[in-house]
């Protein structure tokens, strides 16, 4: 891979980016009224605190003005405070990143070996009924709502059959340390790792049994079957590393959407993560918050999608040499 | 018959060839089981929005008029579909929040399509800097995600049933333009729209007679391909708390049973129905949409055999 080829790759993420920022800045200027008076409605404020409170929340002089200190700012790795906790959205962040990290890294890594090993079950064997079996399964998941799904698992092994803990991410009573809080945070984390798990393994088992499908009609199959090679020999060693192909870029991909796409679950279950801090921020409204948050997610998806790219021309010479 | 006298004229050879071509079409999506059991599912949903007024009581739908119902019925005690927690029928929830989750995907996949189309069309066809940056506009489109940025724009909008539509329309266009351009650039390179280049065809001419013409099938199979994901948006959105509060929908449903507690309760006639409808209309236009792809996609045909 040419430096020159991952120069460009880094340049236009960080283009994408650059605009995102702009983007943000003007998407939340429209919203505003003024956050300072809907705060502190129905307090006696004197000019001088109004004054001093617009320069804290950084919403003081021209919209240029405040354009160049936000982008500046920005860079600082400075979003602001958030209007509810008054505390440095950053650091609330950085807070609540790694729940959902470990919760989507879990869930990621789950449905993407299930759902190829099902893509794989069903595309050697077209037309079998394991074909048919897996190709509903994952069409009925992949068509529910994944907020639905997790109500039925919350309602089956949360409430009814009480397995599984319904909502937070440790037991607040416990006061457990150490290895007895990582099982309680783990049985926590079971249920809503299990809703994300079914409700993303279907489009990976249905990417991989396409990519598989295509694979089959080379003619490279043909020759190692020809050679005399095993069954299992030809799917394992010569089919199934060069489907994987589509399917290890869906997953780079995949892994910075799932981040924010985890919000209605994490609603769900209340699983302390970003997803929920977006649907409190939106509540709130917390809008520096909520800036923050969409400035991290795209972020993400941008950060993974230059990823993907790396890793499939790493992967797929083709690529490279175009 | 006058047809055998006269000679043909081209225009009448072209929608002979075209109407062929769409019976041949016909035919094998008839031959397509999992394509037929969606249209089935899909007139049966249609029909019962349609008739909405007729089969259920608009004015079950507010609290204020079923003050006399009994609250928290399970459907054994009020029929159809039992009541919420305000007394209201679960029945004509669903019933009236088909309408608004049926037409809020339909109207935003329009809106998405025709973004998505002209963006890929032109970008494909025109080329040069037109191209490039109607390709960056899409890509940036891409990367952003979808969810926080429908959450910000709904916020920023505010909630009613045309902002919704407009939000998921909005961001729902890039993949359609992008699969609209890579079929555009392959058409423009083929040795009939160089012939009728060469013999002086205008760039409407070739636009109207042999690009648009050939992409049509490939757009429609995309329509019913995102016909199911602008539903799940609406879902998720209303589900937030960022749809019309004064319409019911059946992500509002949703979003209202989880408030009302309907989970702790159990009461599984609120939170099934609307659940079960979403899966069954995505379903039904997933299987649709696949079953067209599979005929009207040039890429997938040669896969059949």
């Amino acid at each position: 891979m040419s430096a020159r080829f991952v120069g460009r790759k880094l340049a236009g993420a960080f283009v994408t980016l650059l605009f995102v920022v702009c983007f943000n800045f003007f998407l939340f200027r429209v919203v505003e009224g003024d956050p300072v008076a809907n705060l502190f409605r129905g307090r006696n404020l004197t000019v001088e605190q109004r004054d001093e409170l617009r320069r804290q929340f950084g919403l003081d002089g021209s919209q240029a003005i405040q354009f160049v200190r936000y982008v500046e700012q920005t860079a600082k790795l400075n979003l602001g405070r958030s209007y509810t906790s008054n505390e440095p959205v950053v650091s609330e962040i950085r807070r609540r990143a790694w729940p959902t990290i470990a919760l989507v890294g879990i869930s990621t890594l789950l449905s993407t070996v299930f759902g190829v090993l099902i893509g794989i079950a069903a595309a050697w064997k077209r037309g079998s009924f394991t074909d048919y079996a897996g190709t509903t399964v994952t069409m009925a998941t992949y068509s529910m709502p994944d907020f639905w799904l997790g109500m039925l698992l919350l309602i089956t092994f949360g409430v009814t059959l009480g397995w599984f803990p319904i909502g937070g991410i440790t037991d607040p009573n416990s006061g457990a340390t150490g290895i007895v809080k990582l099982l309680d945070q783990g049985r926590h984390m079971f249920l809503p790792a299990l809703t994300l798990t079914v409700a993303y393994l279907g489009e990976y088992a249905l990417v991989m049994r396409s990519s598989l499908l295509d694979t089959m009609r080379e003619d490279y199959l043909t020759l190692a079957r020809a050679k005399g090679l095993r069954d299992t020999l030809v799917r394992n060693r010569h089919a199934v590393p060069n489907a994987l192909l589509p399917v290890v870029t869906l997953i780079a991909i995949n892994f910075g959407f799932v981040l924010s796409g985890a919000i209605a679950v994490e609603t769900i279950f209340s699983w302390p993560g970003l997803g929920l801090a977006t649907y409190e921020a939106l509540n709130g409204p917390d809008l520096p918050m909520l800036q923050g948050l969409f400035l991290v997610f795209s972020a993400a998806v941008i950060f993974f999608n230059l990823v993907a790219d790396l890793l499939y021309a790493y992967l797929d010479p083709r690529v490279r040499t175009s | 018959m006058s047809s055998t006298v006269q000679p043909l004229s081209a225009r009448r050879i072209a929608w002979a060839r075209r109407r062929r071509a769409l019976a041949e079409a016909g035919q094998s999506y008839r031959g397509s089981v999992p394509g037929m059991i969606g249209i089935c599912v899909l007139v049966l949903v249609v029909l019962m929005a349609l008739l909405a007024p007729w089969i259920s009581d608009q004015a079950e739908l507010r609290a204020v008029n079923t003050v006399a119902n009994p609250v928290w019925a399970s459907p054994s005690h009020f029929l159809p579909l039992g009541t919420d927690n305000l007394g209201r029928s679960i029945w004509a929830q669903f019933v009236w929040g088909a309408r608004i989750s049926l037409l809020v995907g339909l109207a935003a996949t329009v809106l998405a399509i025709v973004i998505g189309s002209a963006v890929g069309v032109t970008s494909g066809f025109v080329g040069g800097w037109t191209d490039a940056v109607l390709m960056r506009l899409t890509e940036w489109f891409l990367v952003i995600p979808f969810l926080p940025l429908a959450i910000v724009l709904a916020a920023v909008l505010g909630p009613s049933v045309t902002n919704v539509i407009i939000v998921i329309g909005i961001t729902s266009w890039p993949s359609t333009a992008r699969l609209i351009r890579a079929q555009v650039l392959t058409l423009k390179e083929r040795l009939y729209v160089d012939r009728s280049r060469a013999l002086g065809a205008s760039r409407r001419h070739l636009m109207g007679k042999h690009i648009l013409p050939n992409v049509a099938p490939l757009i429609l199979a995309n329509t019913t391909l995102t016909v199911p994901i602008a539903i799940l948006s609406e879902t998720t959105l209303s589900f937030l708390g960022l749809g019309d509060p004064t319409r019911a929908s059946w992500g509002k449903m949703l979003n209202e049973a989880f408030d009302a507690g309907a989970l702790s309760r159990n009461a599984w006639w609120y939170y099934l129905p609307a659940g079960l409808g979403i899966m069954a209309v995505v379903l039904a236009f997933t299987l649709c949409g696949q079953a067209l792809e599979e005929i009207l996609d040039p890429r997938l045909r040669e896969r059949r055999t």
